[in-house]
């Protein structure tokens, strides 16, 4: 047994031992430690250095608000987590603890120079220290910051563990199982609701696992709870531990992280390391208690000091003293204690130093009982021990003068600046605040929310006052689910009830403006960054919080934003409710990344939409690309190709003989009604009542600003029925804004839209050996020049399998598409295959595709429109059906400056030096213009073309269709290329080569 | 997560089952093309920006595909209403009082 292990006190007690590491040295805690409360156990206090100073840090809290003892878990590879609280992370056989923020090691850190280089570093020291030259940004500023403001390291390999995600629905949730929160559980279960009760603790009970010397109903504290837990879940109560309510959301949703296998020494087999829960729940009551604040005075970082009420959990649930010989420095009843607790064990308290004149009789005759020094009207003006607090040195405060100081040796100092009231949770909610004098901190007001506030997170204080607090929350969520329920009310005896005042920075005799009183321990601020923040100019509690970093660091301001906030109030000359709280937001402790994943990671990340082709694709080595959420065959290599050499061999053999190509994703919607083609005109930029059933057309579809959103072949089947082609990315965007105007605008017309992407497997064949394919294939109709011409459709079979067959092209060569119904696609694709191999048939992916399409000029929306294009700038003017009374875009495009000169065209380029352009490439008239030059456009599509034997590419240029032949040029960072305006059309401008 | 009631299906449901479509109760003019420039700019960009209840479009996209209009308060996020398309705007009796 360690010195510092009390035997008897705590709840740990099944005496195993657990072996871990800190820094490499290995240690022995007992099972149920904390990394915090074993390290205490074997006297070290050191844990880590501060984020700006590197000053030496010890354990400050005991539960997830610490702000110091910051450390490094691991687990082996890729399960290593910076940024753990020591205070939280229960030890388990072989745990890996690393301290952070150190070089070379914890006890001498190089870095601590800034300690003494502090005034470089004062609030705003972002702001002023790097603020020019502009240059030194890139290469002086950003590597220094980086490299010295690092909390932690980020692990780089991939994580192995898996996290969940679920769904739970609930009467009443409560959040927080000390008193408050299990009273109001008890009410709600006994009311018959269903209730969910989640702390972020191992155990349950808050509060009471550190008091158990309160008499409840005549029962030892933890008898009580024992047997209330029991009770509770007879009664269906779901109890949660290791579970942290993150976040209070919309409607009473609260998101809770699950902690399930971090504290446990073997990770059973597939289970979670996390859960994040989504709870919506009828009722809330938060019952999260209150926070112990800090006193601010010079010296009050050191190893070794401590919240009083930090040093009380220590003792009763972990059995551990926090030091042999204590000070006590407070202005709160609830610290005088922590005092007595760790004189009872064998500690030898010091003294007690309150700032207060005059405190409660019994209390002092308590500290008499045991002999401990009591110095009442005390202030602290400094601490001494490099890595550990050796003394305080504590003065009398005499009307308002500090008087003569008086040096204390002690081991640890336990402080305690009053408390604040857990406010986070129903920050969320956008509950407001009310500020409560007598208590100097803010209580919860108003929310929106069916929510309930109990206990210490309002300002009540006690077990006993805690407990009728939250049978009465209970009471009232019950009643607001028409549920009526006695509750007896519950007697506490030995309950530690208390009062207390608050400070800003405490008065000392010393030199202010040199004190370092930290308020944001892991963010380093000191009261007087906050002072200097305030003389700087900053007035709103944001921009102070903003220019110190007060309040910014993993903690959120959970010790440091009431002491931050007095302190600045102070310094502007106005009350605390006037100057107001910075907006407390989620999550409410830190959260992995993992947790808010859950499972979509790797390939679940997003859905892989796949055709029904895709699996020839696959067996047949594609290179796949995505595009929206599909996958589509890329190109086809055969051994030793790369891309050019596939693509290249792809275009080719489609020009010359016959390509097959895996349309399926293009989006299809079916346009059905006696009113269809009333809708398709409106829609649309084209004419559609005269599109005899069997032909097809291409379609423009606007936005009302005139603007290109989509394009795609769309086929008269019947008279009132089209079938309508969409992008592929755009057939969602597509119907949603065709179901808009249908129901909102036009509900007059008869008309039902269907989304049949899915419905459809669609094969292209294109080449001048198309038809020779294709034809014995088909039934129904005769593949002649005259029977089918270009852009025409027909519902036939094809091998046998019903088809919807369109002759349209996106090559420039004579081209089909066969719609079969999309179970089929595989089925007809390996025909269409097999019957193609005397013709030398070749598969082609989506590059090869973009290839012949650009060497015919025909646009991808989103590629060479970016969302400001016209029908006029892309060259499509001859697709809009001007004498139409009306379509979607129609106004729009006669917008002043739809209309004016100058606008950005879409032309073809070609290289003088045959080089390949970048796509994305900025395009300038003239070269030898001073930097920054005026830019003329940029290249939207630029391929090497197997047809025209050079490169070719498309572009948007200002004023574009004017300026055929005139040479523009592209700037790159080697050299600057020209090239020539030539239309977009590279290929059979003449259309030659789409007849059979 | 909000919940929404959709006033075609009748049901309250969460809102990952929705879409937002912008501000409500601005038709579209029957003969755009006789609209001067500043009347089309009105109706294509000109919106209320309503700090308080706001008049909008949604659309219950994953459920029965319906638009419908909702009253919302663009502070709390709350929905007072939600009514069919083509209704007009209820009368609320909070508006313009303890909603603000």
């Amino acid at each position: 047994m360690s010195q510092f292990r009390v035997a008897g006190r705590g709840r740990i007690n099944s005496g195993r031992r657990v072996r871990f590491t800190f820094d490499g040295k290995e240690y022995s805690g007992l099972e149920g430690d904390t990394i915090a409360s074993a390290l205490l156990a074997n006297g070290v206090h050191l844990v880590g250095r501060s984020f700006k100073y590197h000053r030496p840090r010890g354990i400050l809290s005991a539960g997830s608000e610490e702000p110091n003892a910051i450390v490094g878990t691991s687990r082996g590879a890729g399960r290593y987590e910076p940024n753990t609280r020591a205070t939280v992370q229960e030890i388990w056989k072989g745990l890996t603890v690393t301290s952070q923020n150190k070089y070379p090691s914890l006890k001498f850190d190089i870095g601590a120079v800034n300690d003494a280089a502090y005034m470089l570093f004062s609030a705003g020291f972002y702001y002023k220290t790097f603020m020019w030259p502009k240059a030194f940004w890139h290469k002086v500023y950003e590597p220094f910051i980086r490299a010295a403001a690092g909390m932690g390291v980020s692990p780089s390999e991939p994580d192995p563990d898996t996290y969940a995600s679920r769904y739970l629905h609930c009467d009443l949730l409560v959040v927080g199982s000390g008193p408050a929160g299990l009273a109001a559980a008890r009410v709600g279960a006994e009311a018959g609701l269903r209730v969910v009760l989640v702390d972020e603790n191992a155990e349950a009970g808050g509060t009471l696992l550190s008091e158990p010397q309160a008499q409840i109903n005549g029962q030892q504290a933890w008898d009580w709870l024992a047997a209330e837990l029991a009770g509770l879940k007879a009664k269906g109560v779901r109890i949660m531990t290791r579970t942290t309510a993150i976040g209070y959301y919309h409607q009473n949703m609260v998101g809770l992280c699950e902690k399930l296998t971090d504290h446990l020494d073997v990770l059973p087999k597939d289970m979670p390391r996390e859960r994040l829960w989504r709870v919506r729940a009828k009722r809330v009551v938060l019952a999260q208690g209150a926070l112990e604040k800090p006193l601010v005075f010079h010296g009050n970082d050191r190893p070794g000091v401590m919240l009083a009420g930090a040093a009380q959990t220590y003792l009763n649930r972990y059995g551990v003293k926090a030091g042999h010989r204590p000070v006590v420095l407070t202005s709160h009843d609830s610290a005088w204690y922590a005092a007595f607790d760790l004189e009872d064990a064998g500690a030898k308290v010091a003294a007690i130093a309150d700032t207060r004149p005059a405190v409660r009789g019994d209390l002092i005759a308590e500290a008499g009982k045991r002999g401990i020094p009591v110095l009442l009207s005390h202030t602290a003006t400094t601490t001494s021990g490099r890595l550990r607090i050796s003394s305080i040195t504590l003065a009398v405060v005499k009307d308002g003068k500090t008087g003569p100081e008086t040096r204390y040796a002690c081991d640890c100092l336990l402080m305690s600046g009053g408390w604040t009231p857990s406010l986070h949770l129903f920050s969320h909610t956008q509950g407001k605040l009310a500020w409560d004098e007598n208590q100097n901190t803010f209580l919860p007001g108003f929310t929106q929310e069916n929510c309930g506030i109990a206990g210490a997170g309002r300002g009540l204080w006690g077990i006993e006052a805690a407990l009728a607090d939250g049978l009465e929350r209970g009471r009232e969520a019950a009643a607001a689910l028409g549920r009526s329920v006695d509750a007896a009310p519950v007697r506490v005896e030995n309950d530690r009830t208390g009062t207390g005042v608050s400070h800003t920075e405490l008065p000392t005799r010393r030199d202010a403006g040199k004190n370092k009183s930290f308020v944001d321990f892991q963010n380093d601020v000191t009261a007087k960054d906050l002072r200097l923040a305030v003389k700087e100019g900053m007035r709103s509690i944001e921009h102070v919080k903003r220019y110190t970093t007060n309040g910014m660091a993993t903690d959120q301001g959970k010790l440091s934003n009431i002491n931050g906030l007095n302190i600045a109030a102070e310094a502007l000359g106005k009350e605390a409710p006037k100057v107001g709280l910075t907006t407390f937001r989620p999550p409410y402790t830190p959260t992995t990344f993992g947790t808010f994943c859950g499972y979509h990671r790797g390939s679940h990340f997003e859905v892989t939409r796949k055709t029904n082709i895709d699996s020839w694709a696959e067996e047949n080595g594609a290179v796949f690309e995505p595009v929206g959420q599909w996958r589509r065959a890329w190109y086809f290599p055969k051994a030793g190709e790369d891309m050019d050499a596939a693509v290249l061999r792809e275009c080719r053999a489609t020009r010359a003989g016959v390509g097959i190509f895996d349309a399926s994703t293009l989006g299809k919607i079916e346009v059905v009604g006696p009113d269809a083609a009333e809708f398709m005109n409106r829609m649309y930029t084209n004419p559609w009542t005269k599109l005899m059933p069997g032909r097809c057309r291409y379609g423009l579809l606007l936005g009302e600003d005139g603007h290109i959103r989509d394009d795609g072949v769309i086929g008269r089947m019947a008279q009132d029925r089209f079938h309508v082609t969409t992008t592929t990315g755009g057939a969602a965007r597509v119907l949603n804004m065709m179901e808009d105007y249908l129901q909102t605008e036009w509900p007059d017309l008869q008309v039902w839209l269907t989304s049949t992407t899915e419905q459809w497997s669609t094969i292209a064949l294109n080449g001048p050996d198309a038809a020779k394919l294709l034809a014995p294939l088909v039934e129904g109709v005769t593949l002649t020049e005259e029977a089918f011409p270009h852009m025409s459709c027909v519902e036939c079979t094809v091998a046998g399998m019903p088809a919807r067959l369109f002759r349209v092209s996106f090559t420039g060569e004579i081209g089909f598409e066969v719609n079969v119904p999309a179970y089929l696609g595989r089925a007809l694709w390996d025909v269409l295959w097999e019957v193609g191999q005397p013709l030398g048939i070749t598969a082609y992916g989506t590059e090869t595709m973009h290839v012949l399409r650009a060497e015919k000029g025909y646009i991808i929306v989103g590629q060479d429109t970016d969302g400001t294009v016209t029908p006029g700038d892309a060259g499509l003017s001859w697709a809009v059906g001007t004498k139409k009374r009306d379509f979607v875009g129609m106004r729009g495009m006669a917008r002043p400056d739809l209309v004016a000169p100058g606008r950005k065209q879409l032309v073809g380029l070609l290289t003088e030096d045959r080089s390949r352009l970048e796509e994305g490439a900025q395009i300038v008239f003239d070269p030898n213009q001073p930097i920054p030059m005026t830019m003329a456009g940029h290249v939207t599509s630029s391929y090497h073309s197997d047809a025209v034997g050079r490169p070719i590419a498309l572009a948007l240029v200002a004023g574009g269709h004017e300026r055929m032949g005139e040479t523009v040029y592209i700037p790159m960072p080697d050299r600057t290329i020209a090239a020539q305006i030539t239309s977009t059309v590279f290929v059979d401008p003449e259309n030659a080569r789409l007849k059979i | 997560m909000l919940l929404i009631h959709c006033p075609y299906c009748e049901e309250t449901l969460p809102e990952v089952e929705f879409v937002h479509a912008g501000q409500a109760h601005i038709a579209r003019p029957d003969l755009p093309s006789s609209q001067t420039d500043e009347e089309w700019e009105a109706y294509l960009f000109i919106r209320t920006n309503e700090k308080g209840i706001h008049a909008e479009r949604w659309r219950h996209v994953h459920g029965c595909g319906r638009f419908f209009n909702a009253l919302r308060h663009t502070v709390t996020d709350q929905f007072l209403t939600t009514y069919k398309a083509g209704e007009p705007r209820p009368e609320l009796p909070v508006e313009g009082g303890d909603q603000k």
